[in-house]
C-alpha cells in the first residue's frame, strides 16, 4: 500500500454530509436559495447517491403522511401520536415542524416519478393512518435524481468517507475525510455544515453471526457517523438511551407493517394465544402510556417478549388467517375470489421485494406461501435510528415561530448547539417517527435554515492547517501500523501489535450484548453489568488506537468502527444515567424496573468536551408548547 | 456469499473505471480484480442482500445465494429491472415459480425537476419551504395559534 496521499481541498458555502433521504431534502431546498443568493452547495457521500443509505434497496411504504390539506389529520394529532409512542419523551416543536412540511415532500416525490398507490377515486391508498403504499423499488433513485439535478453533478463527491468535523473557535467550518477508491485525503471548507449520515447498526451483536450478520434490519452501512461527527464537534446530544428494537419476520427481518395494518393480521404465541389480549393487564404498569391507542411500539414488543421469556414462543404472524379473513367477503363468487387472492398475493410479495428481498428468498427457500402457512416473528438486535421509533441524536434548535422564546430555540431551525453545524434524519434526536418522508422534509428545513445562517454569517473561517495535518496522519495511521508490523507473525490476522476491524467489531458487540442488554441478555441489565461494561470499554477505546488496515477497503471498516464506538459509549452512559425503565420493550433495567414519571419524565442530554475529553450528562425538561399532553 | 458473480458471465464491465456493481453497492463490497477482469463481493457477512449490484449488472452476471447460516439452498429471487418497471422471478425450493411485475417510476429517467414544477412564492425568512404552499396543495403551513 503506497503511503503518499494527495490532499484535495474543496471550498464551498454549504457542505451537506451524507447522500441519504435527509441530505437529498437539504440539497433540493438549499440549491434553490443558493441560486437565488449566489451561494454554493456541495454534497459528499461515502457511497453513491442513487442507492446509498437506508432507502437504497427501496421501500414499500411512506410511513409519514398527514394529509392535512385533504383534512385527514392535523399536526396536533401527529404530535400526540409520537409523544405517546415514545412514552412522553419527544420535542413538540421538532415533531410539529416536520409534520407540517412532510406532505409537501411526498407531493414532490410523486411529481418526480415515485409510483404511489391510488384507489378508484384517485386518492392515496393508506396502509394505516399515517402510511401510504408505494411501488418503491426506485424510491431512492428518484429522490437522489432530484437532488443531483438541483445541485449539479460537479458539486457531488461520492465514495468519500467523512471522518472528522473541522471546528474553529467553537464553530463548525468544514470536515475531512478520505476517498475509499483512490489515495486521496479530502478537506472540505464551508460556512455551514449539514450532517445527515444516518443511524447506527453493529453496536450490538446481531442474532445471526455467520453470513446472516449482514442481514440487519437497518442497513449494516449505517455505522454511527452522525453520532460521532456531532459528538466530536462538541454538540449537545439527546435521547442516547432510546435505542430501537423492532419486531420483524424472524431471521430475514421482513417488514410487518403491511401485515398488521393493511392485511389486519394477528400475532400469536405457540399456543395460539394473542399476547396483546392475554397480557393486556400488564399495560397498567406503564402509566398513562399503557392506556393510549395505538399501544406504544415498545410496549407491544414487551408483551411479546414476556411470552418468549415464559417459554411460550415462537411467535407467529398469522398470515394464513389474515388472508382467509380478507377473502371471506368473496365466498360464493369464485371469479372475484380468485382475483382478490391474486391481488393479495401480489401485494404481499411486493412488500418484501420492494424493501427486504432476503425475506422473499427465505419464503421461497422454505416453501412458504403466506396464504397457507404462518411465519415466525421475533425481536431483532437493538439499533440507533431516530427517524423511526428510536430517538437518539443531536439536540437541535426548533423553528422560531414554534419554540422562539423557550430553551428549544437558539437561532436557526435544526442547528445543533455548535454554530454552523446543522443536522437532520437519524442525526437529530427527540423527533422520532419521521421515517423516509419526514426525514426528507427535515432535510429541507435544515437546508433552508443553513442557507439563512450563511447569509447572516457570510465569512469563511479558515481551519487550522496544523490540525488538518494531524487529522490526515490519524486517518491513515491504521495503514502505517499494518505496514510496520505485518511481518512480525506468519499470519497477518493474528498479530499482537494491532487489531483488525472485524475482530474489533466483534469485541464491541460482545461487550454491548452481554452487559448492556443485547439479545443474549434479554435486553436487560443493571448497574453492576453497566459498570463491568464501562470497565471493559476503557480497554476497548485504548485498543481502538491499534486498529490496523491492509488497504483502503479495510481503512473504511476501521473508521466505521471508530464511529460505532462513540455511539456505543454515548448509549452506555445514558442508560446508566437514567435510573428507571421507561421503554421496557427496548431495554429493561432490572435494578430500576419501573416507570418513574416524577423523576424521569425528561430528556437525558449529554456533551463531550473536546478540550478536556470529559463527558457530562444532565436532564432537560420536556416543554409542553401546544397543550398536547 | 449473498450476492455473487457468475464467473463466466462477468466481463468486468469491459474495463471501465467504475464497474456497474462497484458503483451501485452502498456498502462498497464489490471489487474488480483488474487481472482476471472479474468482480467479487468482498465480504458476504457484510452484505445486506439489497441487490443494488444485481439490478445494475449489464451482463446479468450477478445473482443471490441466501445467507448460508439460515437460508436453505434451492430457492432464487431474480430481478430484471427496466426503465419503468421491475420483473421478479421467484423460484421455490420445491420448484414452484411465481412471477411479479411492479412499476418503479412514472416519469422518464433523469427528468426529476427539483421544484416539481410548483411555483415559488416564498422568501428565505418565511416559514414556508421553497415550493410551499403550492406543494402542500395550497394549504397554508400550520403554525401554533395561542
Ligand atoms: C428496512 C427498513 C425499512 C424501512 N421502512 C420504512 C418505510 O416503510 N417507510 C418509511 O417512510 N421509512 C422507512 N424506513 C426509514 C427510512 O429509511 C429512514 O428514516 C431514512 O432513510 C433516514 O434518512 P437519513 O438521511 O437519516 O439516513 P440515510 O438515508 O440512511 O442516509 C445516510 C447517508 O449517509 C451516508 N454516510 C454514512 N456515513 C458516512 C460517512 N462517514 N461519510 C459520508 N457519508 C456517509 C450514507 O452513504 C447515506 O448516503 C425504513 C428503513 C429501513 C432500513
Ligand atoms: S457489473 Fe456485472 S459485468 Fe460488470 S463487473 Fe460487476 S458483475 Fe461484472
Ligand atoms: S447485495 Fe447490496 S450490499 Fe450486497 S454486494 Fe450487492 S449492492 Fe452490496
Amino acid at each position: 500500500m503506497p503511503m503518499n496521499f494527495e490532499t484535495v481541498e474543496v471550498t464551498t458555502d454549504l457542505l451537506i454530509i451524507g447522500g441519504g433521504m435527509g441530505s437529498c431534502g437539504a440539497a433540493v431546498e438549499a440549491a434553490h436559495w443558493g441560486k437565488k443568493h449566489g451561494l454554493k452547495v456541495t454534497l459528499v457521500d461515502k457511497a453513491s447517491m442513487p442507492r446509498s443509505g437506508a432507502v437504497g434497496m427501496g421501500l414499500s411504504a411512506i410511513n409519514q403522511y398527514l394529509g392535512v390539506a385533504e383534512g385527514l389529520n392535523t399536526v396536533e394529532d401527529y404530535i400526540k401520536y409520537v409523544k405517546h409512542d415514545l412514552m412522553g419523551v419527544a420535542r413538540d416543536d421538532l415533531v410539529a415542524n416536520i409534520a407540517r412540511h412532510v406532505d409537501s415532500s411526498v407531493h414532490l416525490f410523486e411529481k418526480w416519478g415515485l409510483p404511489l398507490w391510488k384507489d378508484e377515486n384517485g386518492a392515496y391508498v393508506h396502509e394505516g393512518r399515517w402510511q401510504l403504499m408505494i411501488s418503491g423499488e426506485s424510491y431512492k433513485v428518484i429522490v437522489a435524481e432530484a437532488a443531483k439535478n438541483a445541485i449539479g453533478d460537479e458539486n457531488i463527491y461520492e465514495r468519500i468517507f467523512i471522518t472528522e468535523p473541522l471546528i474553529e473557535n467553537g464553530k463548525c467550518v468544514g470536515a475531512v475525510g478520505f476517498s475509499v477508491r483512490e489515495n486521496k485525503f479530502y478537506v472540505f471548507k464551508a460556512k455551514a455544515v449539514m450532517c445527515a449520515m444516518g443511524g447506527t447498526v453493529g453496536v450490538f451483536k446481531p442474532k445471526s453471526t455467520g453470513e446472516g450478520a449482514g442481514r440487519s434490519w437497518y442497513p449494516p452501512f449505517s455505522t454511527g457517523s452522525s453520532a460521532y461527527f456531532t459528538l466530536k464537534a462538541g454538540a449537545e446530544m439527546t435521547c442516547q438511551e432510546v435505542r430501537f428494537v423492532p419486531i420483524r419476520f424472524k431471521d430475514a427481518y421482513g417488514p410487518v407493517g403491511a401485515w398488521f395494518l393493511l392485511f389486519k393480521s394477528r400475532a400469536t404465541n405457540a399456543l395460539g394465544e394473542n399476547y396483546m389480549e392475554t397480557r393486556v393487564g400488564e399495560l397498567d404498569n406503564w402509566g398513562k402510556y399503557g392506556s393510549v391507542r395505538p399501544i406504544p411500539a415498545n410496549l407491544r414488543n414487551y408483551l411479546g417478549l414476556l411470552d418468549i421469556k415464559e417459554g411460550k414462543g415462537p411467535l407467529f404472524m398469522r398470515t394464513e388467517e389474515a388472508i382467509a379473513n380478507l377473502a371471506k367477503k368473496y365466498e360464493g363468487e369464485p371469479k372475484a375470489f380468485k382475483k382478490k387472492m391474486k391481488e393479495l398475493e401480489n401485494e404481499a410479495w411486493e412488500d418484501f421485494l420492494d424493501m427486504t428481498i432476503s425475506q422473499a428468498l427465505l419464503w421461497a427457500s422454505t416453501n412458504v406461501e403466506p396464504e397457507a402457512k404462518s411465519s415466525e416473528i421475533a425481536a431483532t438486535e437493538p439499533y440507533f435510528i431516530s427517524s423511526h421509533s428510536g430517538s437518539s441524536g443531536a439536540w437541535v434548535s426548533g423553528p422560531e415561530d414554534l419554540s422562539g422564546g423557550t430553551d428549544y430555540f437558539w437561532g436557526y431551525a435544526n442547528m445543533t448547539t455548535v454554530p454552523g453545524l446543522f443536522a437532520a434524519g437519524d442525526a437529530t434526536g427527540a423527533c422520532p417517527h419521521k421515517f423516509s418522508s419526514g426525514t426528507h422534509a427535515e432535510g429541507r428545513i435544515a437546508g433552508k435554515a443553513a442557507m439563512k445562517y450563511i447569509l447572516d454569517n457570510n465569512t469563511q473561517v479558515e481551519p487550522n492547517p496544523e490540525v488538518i495535518a494531524k487529522m490526515k496522519e490519524t486517518i491513515f495511521q491504521p495503514l502505517a501500523l499494518f505496514e510496520e508490523h505485518k511481518n512480525f507473525s506468519t499470519d497477518e490476522n493474528v498479530n499482537p501489535n494491532y487489531i483488525l476491524p472485524k475482530q474489533f467489531m466483534y469485541r464491541l458487540q460482545k461487550l454491548m450484548d452481554e452487559y448492556v442488554g443485547g439479545v443474549s441478555s434479554n435486553f436487560s441489565f443493571n448497574k453492576a453489568s453497566l459498570d463491568k461494561a464501562a470497565e471493559l470499554f476503557v480497554f476497548l477505546k485504548e485498543d481502538a488506537e491499534k486498529l490496523a488496515a491492509r488497504d483502503l477497503y479495510e481503512l473504511l471498516r476501521v473508521w466505521e468502527n471508530k464511529h460505532r464506538l462513540w455511539q456505543a459509549e454515548a448509549h452506555l452512559k445514558a442508560v446508566a444515567f437514567r435510573e428507571e425503565t421507561r421503554w421496557p420493550g427496548y431495554y429493561f433495567r432490572t435494578d430500576f424496573p419501573n416507570l418513574k414519571e416524577e423523576d424521569w419524565l425528561c430528556f437525558v442530554n449529554m456533551t463531550w468536551n473536546p478540550t478536556n475529553n470529559e463527558w457530562s450528562l444532565f436532564k432537560r425538561p420536556i416543554l409542553d408548547l401546544f397543550g398536547i399532553e | 456469499m449473498p450476492s455473487y458473480v457468475i464467473t463466466e458471465k462477468c466481463d468486468g464491465c469491459k474495463g471501465q473505471d467504475k464497474t456497474a456493481c462497484m458503483y451501485a453497492c452502498p456498502n462498497d463490497l464489490m471489487m474488480l480484480d483488474k487481472e482476471t477482469m472479474k468482480a467479487t463481493n468482498l465480504d458476504a457477512s457484510a452484505c445486506w442482500e439489497c441487490l443494488c449490484c444485481v439490478k445494475a449488472c449489464p451482463q446479468q452476471a450477478m445473482d443471490l445465494r441466501g445467507y448460508a447460516d439460515f437460508v436453505p439452498l434451492g430457492g432464487s429471487v431474480v430481478p430484471l429491472r427496466g426503465s419503468d418497471s421491475i420483473m421478479w422471478t421467484v423460484k421455490f425450493r420445491n420448484g414452484m415459480t411465481k412471477r411479479f411485475k411492479f412499476p418503479i417510476r412514472t416519469t422518464e429517467e433523469g427528468s426529476a425537476v427539483p421544484d416539481g414544477g410548483y411555483p415559488i412564492t416564498t422568501d428565505i425568512d418565511d416559514v414556508e419551504l421553497s415550493t410551499e404552499p403550492a406543494s402542500a396543495l395550497d394549504h397554508p403551513v400550520w403554525t401554533f395559534k395561542k
